[in-house]
């Protein structure tokens, strides 16, 4: 009797169980029957851009909905880009992706949810946007930095993200490697030499770009920050009596990528729509969107309208100049790499 | 048949609430699901390297100095906040003042504060821009960004372990004992470490040992106010996260199984203790 009562227990705890299980199937079939009505889309994207697909989802849910006739609903997702990726793989049912770097959305592709050939899915490499990397000092600039090789200068305080934990942080590194190859006439042992004083000045290793952001604004550490071009203009618009921005000589195009992904979109029945979302970054509108969100536009005429906004005089290296993300993280970023030397004594 | 059963179940006594085999069903499946099968996957993850590269991982100079950050900050946060929180609990238990029903909130505080919340105001305040952070500064102590505003972020999520450990043992033991030892003609320093507080350790211990073991794993908190310097004050925690942005989760799971059993020896040395200590005591 006793047992019987157990096993009564055991098929009720079982019986729940299972009901939680099937009403989960049960909402997921829902979902695929609803896609002729109301399409979803889940964009995952990186930190900074929050502002910017805000406003762009409204656009585009209006073209959307002229052209096809279709509402369709955008559903923002927003963190360090190399956690966003890890969540894509480990199951985030992301539609498409727009990350920090084309690296990120390289592991997705390696976990075989995006299609091997995305970098030339759309035009200038899927970066409908770019961004460069500049210099936020303190109003006055009292430490009066100009340039890269200011920042090695003893007493001044450096703050950037740690590249070991944020895309946004390679840039910076390669930035500031590539004007110190420029000078040297390209000698590994030299510029290894610069950036070994460059981070021994730098006062706080944050995780992410929004964390480096805060230290030096909110908690006013250090004296120069590495940002992100379009995180520095946030800044200055946010405090504009307190900050300047400082273009250094030679910087990076820093090539932010969308893409597809491909398995969910399958799955989703959205294809169609997701095709057009990313498409239609590289609208005129879309492009002056980007601009206004402090976002340099891909498209040459409209990156001229935004003449008085950015310098278009830096020298800019790209990625390609390092042999690519998976080049640049071998010989840079990897374990034992040159990231790591030159922390070693 | 039946009686018998009536007697059997007369002899157990009707308990209070039914279904032990339902609630026994339920511990045991929520102990599988949110602890074995997540502790489990951890060494089926690991064992993805061979012996020579898991060894590799464990011993780089950076990896140490990750451990050696994450242990010494949270011993001696646990040590502080053993000795503060036995404070705390002492006051709360044998005193009465207004507001120590909110005091006595205010210790769980932590508990339910997002640590990244706490990370992030600590910072602020303890910088040598903050409020409390210039005061230090102006003597010359920085804070924050130094292994000292590790410490303090890992004092503060720990403190609550120790006091809530303590206060319900304080609350029972019988003040007679620490009159009996004043009459004796002891002294108080003599009454609190011989008669008090050999009562009070075994509990005191559990809460070391519990905050120490919180401290190690601490991330949310002390990211913001560590500074993250490799071989200065980058924590573990915060190696196993950099080790994920990699993609090495073999490596980052290796970092995590070696944090795992120092915190199990930990514990297991403290239990042990904890059992010697009370086969003198006599509860």
């Amino acid at each position: 009797m006793k047992q019987r009562k157990m096993c009564v227990h055991l098929y009720v705890s079982l019986i729940v169980l299972l009901s939680v299980i099937v009403s989960g199937c049960g909402k997921a079939s829902d979902t695929a029957s609803d896609k002729n009505e109301n399409i979803e889309l889940l964009n995952v994207s990186y930190d900074p851009t929050r502002e910017f697909y805000a406003a762009y989802n409204e656009l585009f849910c209006k073209y959307w909905k002229e052209k096809s006739g279709k509402d369709v609903t955008i559903t923002q997702s927003h963190g360090g880009s190399g956690s966003q990726a890890r969540s894509v793989i480990e199951g985030n049912e992301a539609d498409v992706v727009t990350l920090a770097l084309a690296h990120d959305i390289t592991a997705i592709e390696e976990s075989g949810m995006i299609d091997r050939g995305w970098l030339s899915e759309f035009d200038g490499n899927s970066s409908p946007y770019t961004s460069t990397i500049v210099f936020l000092v303190r109003k006055g600039n009292e430490k009066n930095i100009h340039d890269w090789n200011d920042l090695v200068k003893d007493g001044v305080e450096v703050i950037t993200p740690n590249p070991k934990t944020s895309g946004g942080a390679c840039w910076n590194f390669l930035a500031a490697w590539a004007y110190q190859q420029a000078q040297d006439g390209a000698d590994e042992e030299l510029t290894k030499a610069f950036m070994k004083n460059l981070y021994q000045n730098v006062l706080v290793l944050d995780t992410g770009a929004r964390g480096a952001t805060n230290t030096f604004v909110e908690n006013g550490q250090g004296d120069v920050l590495i940002a992100w071009e379009n995180e520095a203009y946030l800044s200055i618009k946010e405090y504009p009596d307190d900050y300047e921005i400082i273009t250094p000589s030679i910087s990076i195009l820093a090539q932010p990528s969308v893409a597809i992904v491909d398995s969910n979109v399958e799955e989703h029945g959205t294809r169609e729509t997701a095709e057009a979302y990313l498409e239609y970054l590289y609208s005129d509108e879309a492009q002056r969107l980007a601009g206004n969100h402090y976002y340099r536009p891909s498209k040459e005429n409209i990156l001229k309208e935004f003449s008085e906004q950015f310098d278009l005089n830096m020298n800019l290296v790209t990625i390609e100049d390092f042999g690519g993300w998976d080049e640049a993280y071998r010989i840079y970023f990897d374990d034992g790499a040159i990231f790591d030397q030159i922390y070693e004594d | 048949m039946e009686q018998q059963i009536i007697k059997v179940k007369n002899k157990k006594g009707v308990k209070v609430i039914p279904g032990f085999g339902l609630s026994l069903g339920i511990t045991f499946f929520m102990l599988s699901a949110l602890i074995l099968i997540p502790l489990v996957s951890i060494f089926i993850s690991a064992s993805q390297l061979s012996f020579q590269e898991f060894v590799n991982v464990i011993t780089s100079r950076q990896i140490v100095s990750g451990y050696v950050v994450s242990l010494s900050c949270a011993f001696f946060a646990a040590l502080i906040n053993a000795v503060f929180g036995l404070m705390l609990a002492w006051v709360l238990v044998r005193y009465n003042f207004p507001g120590k029903r909110l005091a006595d909130g205010l210790i769980e505080l932590p508990f339910a504060l997002p640590t990244a919340v706490a990370g992030i105001s600590l910072t602020y305040l303890y910088s040598d821009k903050g409020w409390i952070g210039s005061l230090f500064g102006k003597a010359g102590i920085k804070i924050a960004y130094t292994r000292i505003g590790i410490t303090l972020a890992m004092i503060f999520v720990g403190i609550p372990f120790v006091v809530r450990a303590v206060q319900p043992v304080l609350e029972k033991l019988d003040r007679q004992y620490e009159e009996a030892a004043m009459m004796l003609g002891a002294s108080r320093t003599y009454t609190f470490f011989r008669v008090v507080l050999p009562e009070l350790f075994p509990a005191l211990l559990a809460g070391f040992g519990l905050a120490f073991a919180r401290g190690i794993g601490e991330y949310g908190s002390v990211v913001f106010i560590a500074g993250n310097l490799p071989y200065k004050t980058q924590i573990a925690p915060l190696l196993i996260i950099s080790k994920l942005e990699q993609y090495k989760y073999a490596d980052a799971t290796a970092i995590a199984l070696v944090l795992l059993l120092i915190s199990f020896l930990l514990m297991l040395f403290i239990n042990s203790l904890q059992i010697y200590m009370q086969k003198f005591i006599g509860t």
